[in-house]
């Protein structure tokens, strides 16, 4: 009796396997053969900005394959990065950046702490207004802050419109609710015990904050602090609308405004600007996917 | 080292009492337990007094001092949480050094302390660990280190042990007992579990709905519970209580279960009970342990009577027997070589000179 | 502390002890409003300040020293131009974002077929959009779109079909609108569904199976139910954005061909900031609001019945 049951045990499952094994292969290679497909479709673009971007002006308009370089060159990087302008565009962008992610940081830390764990009157509301106003649009934005720097302007005689600077001042608007509420769901999810335990050991609210909540919380930091990076190192609208002057603006306003001029495109030169624009965020996401990652989903799946 | 005093404390959330106005004297270096269902309100009365929770009402006071108002790095207390609460981000020094670093206290003298601490609880040679390469047992010294290293006058613990298994939670109980015979600081521990109350505490403090029922040495609160729920909380199996009626019985008084089964009261206890003859609820208390199997040599005040065994448990050392009296489950235990059969009958031995009488109007033990 | 202490064992009035408990608490929350400050002081200065005065901006002329109430709203009315870009804005947000959730739902499950380890850099390659900024790849299908050079052009010519007017015809540009908001967009789908997808317990799928599913079964009766928060609140989050987009329409048409693909944002612009009628770009901009406010009512109402339930 023993011996036809472990026949029959190991009959069964196996049988059964091998068309689980079979259906499970077939679906398999049709993943593949559509992710292929998939992939391809999101990285033309790209893979065609670095084609462009190693070809002279005059292979580009001769009438060979746009797909393939046939006399790779390197000048269209030289020429950019020794380009006094450029790297203008390159050092503002970085100057707004790291200002913004600093700021950011700073406020959303400070806020999320205080909303997550001190509480105060009306702090709940607080957290639910500031995620609201992550979904008032730039767009909506944009004409009633420029009205309002030129009120200041003719208030204070100090110039906001055309300097690089007013961009730390706007962008926090677009980075901080997000950064808070992914902060907030972060600092939740910190046991209650250890803020306990670190009050009876002594620690004010504010080492509280620095010594437990930021190391402990520091993937979600990291997360946020990339987000907000982003936000500022891709955002147009809003250098395009306060920045006219060449050496006040920032890295995609640049590149779309200065190197497009009239009919005539120099599109190895605008596609190697935009790659190397691109490039600071792809680099950052290459090294830190998993942090980027969490940070993009964390809005919708805390909280 | 402090004794720590509780005058009439109260504590609301919101309109819902959680405790209601508790009075508790803890004399130093004394290790007492708060013990009792969840809700009842210990967890929160340990808090109150670690300075977690605001207090409402009342006061409560460390040696000469009343903490009402002083935050709680300024109580000089000492806390171990039940998910040990150890900052994931130390390791086990840092995490032990922590309050002494915040305090600015000298190198030297952190390094001295953690060290000793160290030693007391055998984790030496896990100094340079981080919590997440601990056991739960480790965890659990590790944070039990926490509290000794600041040398606190009162350490509060709060049920340390829930987390950990049940082998585990035996050895750190010992555990427990032996670090506080070293250290001797006066101890407020808060459990469910009422066998970790018996076995750790100099006193044991029974809480029930916010108030303390009881407390007494484990012996006491085992041998004289004052209230039906005390008797029920303390003690495992638990005590059996069936409905009964107290009658007049020529000299002496005859508690009176069913037409059956009735037993005479010893005479000590008489004169106690006799004004409660004829009325209205009351109730037997009698341990499982003091319902025996049939012996040939009875000892005074054990009386015999006869059930139908529904269910038997052999436990090894002993089988428990399960029977139904006067619509009240009964369990009984007896030598595993009595021959204990479920479905048939048996004869078995009440021992009343353990037996309890409750009144239960009022819920208290006569 | 022993100060406080002999303070406070001095105070005898039990009236005494609820005022110093009070202060004590408020001390705490005191600190507590200290720290959300700045974030207070910044949403409440530079978005819920601008945003009004928008509303007030709207209601004035266009060399802003004169009220005229819904003055602007009914010129823009009465103009073709306007009902152009309301009709583009809704075909380009409402198609661009079920593409966006389509596509990004049929990646999502792809790559959740996969075997665990190697999901990592098919999920890694299929992010790249979202991680460039959109100005600057848009920068890129622009040269893919060039009407003289175009990428695609050469290939379809090796099939014989004669080149496409990319940015120059008005419905082939709608259409290179879209693909590009699609493109940029459909990858942070992807990557929430994914999460979503993860988040299912393998014992739901099998104990379907057992139930007798086949795949599509599981699919309707398993992953979308499960998915749905995330699905509805992914679709509303897009809606806002898309409606609200500018970088890629101002960068691949500047809303031509005969501002035929003109949205929102990029007219409002043109309007405000490039023809200097800052009530006008106000009020072009304002119509951007019914459809936040109607996600926002719906992502609230999300929001506090997922605070109930926890």
């Amino acid at each position: 009796m023993t011996t036809t049951a472990q026949t029959y045990a190991g009959a069964a499952p196996s049988a059964r396997g091998g068309s689980i094994t079979r259906n499970r292969r077939k679906v398999l290679i049709l993943s593949y053969v559509f992710l292929v497909l998939f992939v391809i479709f999101f990285l033309t673009p790209p893979l065609y900005m670095f084609i462009t971007s190693l070809k002279t002006s005059a292979e580009i308009s001769a009438e060979v394959s746009p797909w393939w370089v046939f006399s790779p060159t390197l000048a269209n990087y030289i020429q950019l990065l020794t380009s006094p302008v450029y790297l203008t565009f390159f050092r503002n962008s970085i100057l707004v950046s790291t200002f913004v992610v600093a700021i950011t940081m700073v406020v959303s830390i400070l806020a999320a702490f205080s909303l997550a764990r001190m509480k105060f009157w009306g702090s709940a509301t607080l957290a639910t207004g500031v995620f609201l106003t992550y979904l008032i649009p730039d767009t909506l934005l944009f004409i009633p802050m420029f009205k309002t720097f030129a009120f200041l302007h003719d208030l204070t005689g100090i110039e906001f419109i055309n300097h690089w600077w007013v961009l730390v001042i706007i962008y926090p608007t677009l980075t901080i609710p997000f950064c808070t509420w992914i902060m907030i769901g972060y600092f939740s999810s910190i046991p209650k015990e250890l803020d306990e335990a670190a009050l009876i050991d002594g620690a004010s609210y504010m080492q509280l904050l620095t010594k437990i909540f930021v190391p402990v919380a520091l993937p979600g930091i990291i997360a946020a602090a990339i987000f907000a990076f982003t936000v500022s190192w891709a955002q147009f609208l809003y250098p395009l609308a306060f920045t006219t002057s060449t050496d006040q603006l920032v890295l995609p306003v640049g590149i779309v405004t200065t190197l497009i001029k009239g009919d005539v495109f120099n599109w190895g030169q605008i596609m190697t600007g935009a790659l190397l624009g691109a490039a600071p965020p792809l680099i950052l996401y290459a090294f830190l996917m998993d942090y980027y990652i969490a940070g993009l989903t964390a809005g919708a799946t805390k909280g | 080292m402090a004794e720590v005093k509780l005058r009439q404390v109260v504590k609301m959330y919101d309109e819902t009492p959680a405790v209601r106005g508790i009075d508790l004297d803890i004399a130093d270096e004394e290790f007492v337990v708060l013990v009792g269902p969840s809700g009842c309100g210990k967890s929160t009365t340990l808090r109150m007094i670690a300075g977690l929770e605001d207090i409402t009402g009342g006061e409560i006071m460390i040696g000469d001092d009343v903490i009402n108002d002083v935050p709680p790095k300024d109580r000089n207390i000492a806390m171990v949480f039940q998910n040990y609460a150890l900052y994931p981000h130390m390791s086990v020094f840092e995490n032990m050094s922590f309050a002494l670093r915040l305090k600015k206290a000298a190198k030297d003298e952190i390094r001295a302390r953690v060290e000793n601490a160290a030693r007391i609880l055998d984790i030496t040679e896990l100094l340079d660990r981080k919590p997440k390469q601990l056991s739960g047992g480790q965890r659990q010294r590790v944070a039990m280190g926490r509290a000794i290293v600041r040398d606190p006058m009162v350490f509060l613990f709060d049920e340390p042990l829930s987390n950990l298994d049940a082998k585990l939670r035996v050895q750190m109980r010992t555990e427990i007992k032996k670090v506080h015979q070293k250290v001797r600081t006066t101890t407020v521990y808060v459990t469910h579990d009422q066998i970790e109350a018996m076995t750790l505490a100099d006193r044991v403090v029974v809480m029930n709905g916010g108030r303390i029922e009881q407390v007494g040495a484990p012996g006491d609160l085992y041998h004289a519970p004052a209230t039906k729920f005390v008797a029920g909380f303390i003690g495992s199996p638990a005590m059996n209580f069936i409905p009964c009626s107290l009658e007049e019985a020529g000299q002496g008084l005859r508690i009176r279960l069913t037409d059956d089964i009735g037993f005479l009261v010893p005479e000590e206890r008489a004169g106690r009970y006799r004004p409660h003859a004829g009325s209205g609820k009351l109730c037997l208390g009698i341990r499982p342990e003091h319902v025996l199997e049939q012996r040939s040599q009875l000892e005074p005040n054990q009386q015999v009577f006869e059930v139908g065994l529904d269910v038997t448990e052999p436990m090894g050392m002993d089988t428990l027997v399960y029977f139904r009296v006067n619509g009240s489950e009964v369990c009984g235990r007896v030598n595993p070589n009595a021959g204990a059969r479920p479905g048939e009958r048996m004869k078995l031995v009440a021992d009343l000179n353990n037996m309890h009488l409750i009144d239960d109007a009022t819920g208290k033990v006569l | 502390m022993s100060v406080i202490a002999h303070a406070d064992r001095i105070q005898a009035p039990p009236g005494a002890a609820v005022r110093r408990r009070k202060s004590f608490l408020r001390r705490r929350s005191t600190v507590a409003f200290f720290m959300a400050l700045p974030l207070i002081l910044i949403v409440a200065l530079l978005v819920l300040y601008p945003a009004s005065y928008a509303v007030y901006l709207s209601t004035l002329n266009k060399t802003m020293e004169r009220f005229v109430g819904f003055g602007n709203f009914l010129f823009l009315f009465k103009r073709d131009s306007f009902w152009m870009v309301v009709e583009q804005s809704v075909i380009f947000a409402v198609t661009a974002v079920l593409f966006k959730a389509v596509i990004g739902l049929v990646v999502a499950h792809f790559v959740h077929n996969l075997p665990a380890k190697g999901q990592r850099k098919w999920r890694g390659m299929l992010l790249v959009p979202w991680v460039i900024p959109p100005a600057m790849s848009t920068l890129a299908w622009l040269w893919l779109f060039d009407p003289s050079y175009s990428a695609f052009n050469w290939i379809f010519a090796h099939f014989g079909i004669d080149p496409v007017p990319w940015l120059g015809n008005p419905y082939w540009a709608r259409f290179a609108v879209i693909l590009v908001n699609v493109w940029v967009g459909a990858p942070f789908f992807m990557i929430m569904y994914l999460a979503a997808l993860k988040s299912v317990p393998d014992q739901l799928y099998e104990a379907a199976e057992i139930d007798g599913a086949n795949w599509f079964q599981k699919l309707w009766y398993v992953t979308l139910p499960m998915m749905r928060n995330i699905i509805s609140i992914t679709v509303l989050f897009s809606l806002i954005v898309t409606f609200a987009n500018f970088d890629i329409v101002r960068v691949l048409t500047n809303g031509g061909p005969l501002d035929q693909t003109q949205v929102f944002a990029t007219w409002a612009f043109r309007l405000g900031i490039e023809s200097n009628d800052i009530p006008l770009g106000a009020s072009v901009s304002l119509f951007m609001f019914p459809v936040l406010a109607f996600a926002a009512i719906f992502i609230l109402r999300d929001i506090n019945r997922r605070g109930n339930e926890a």
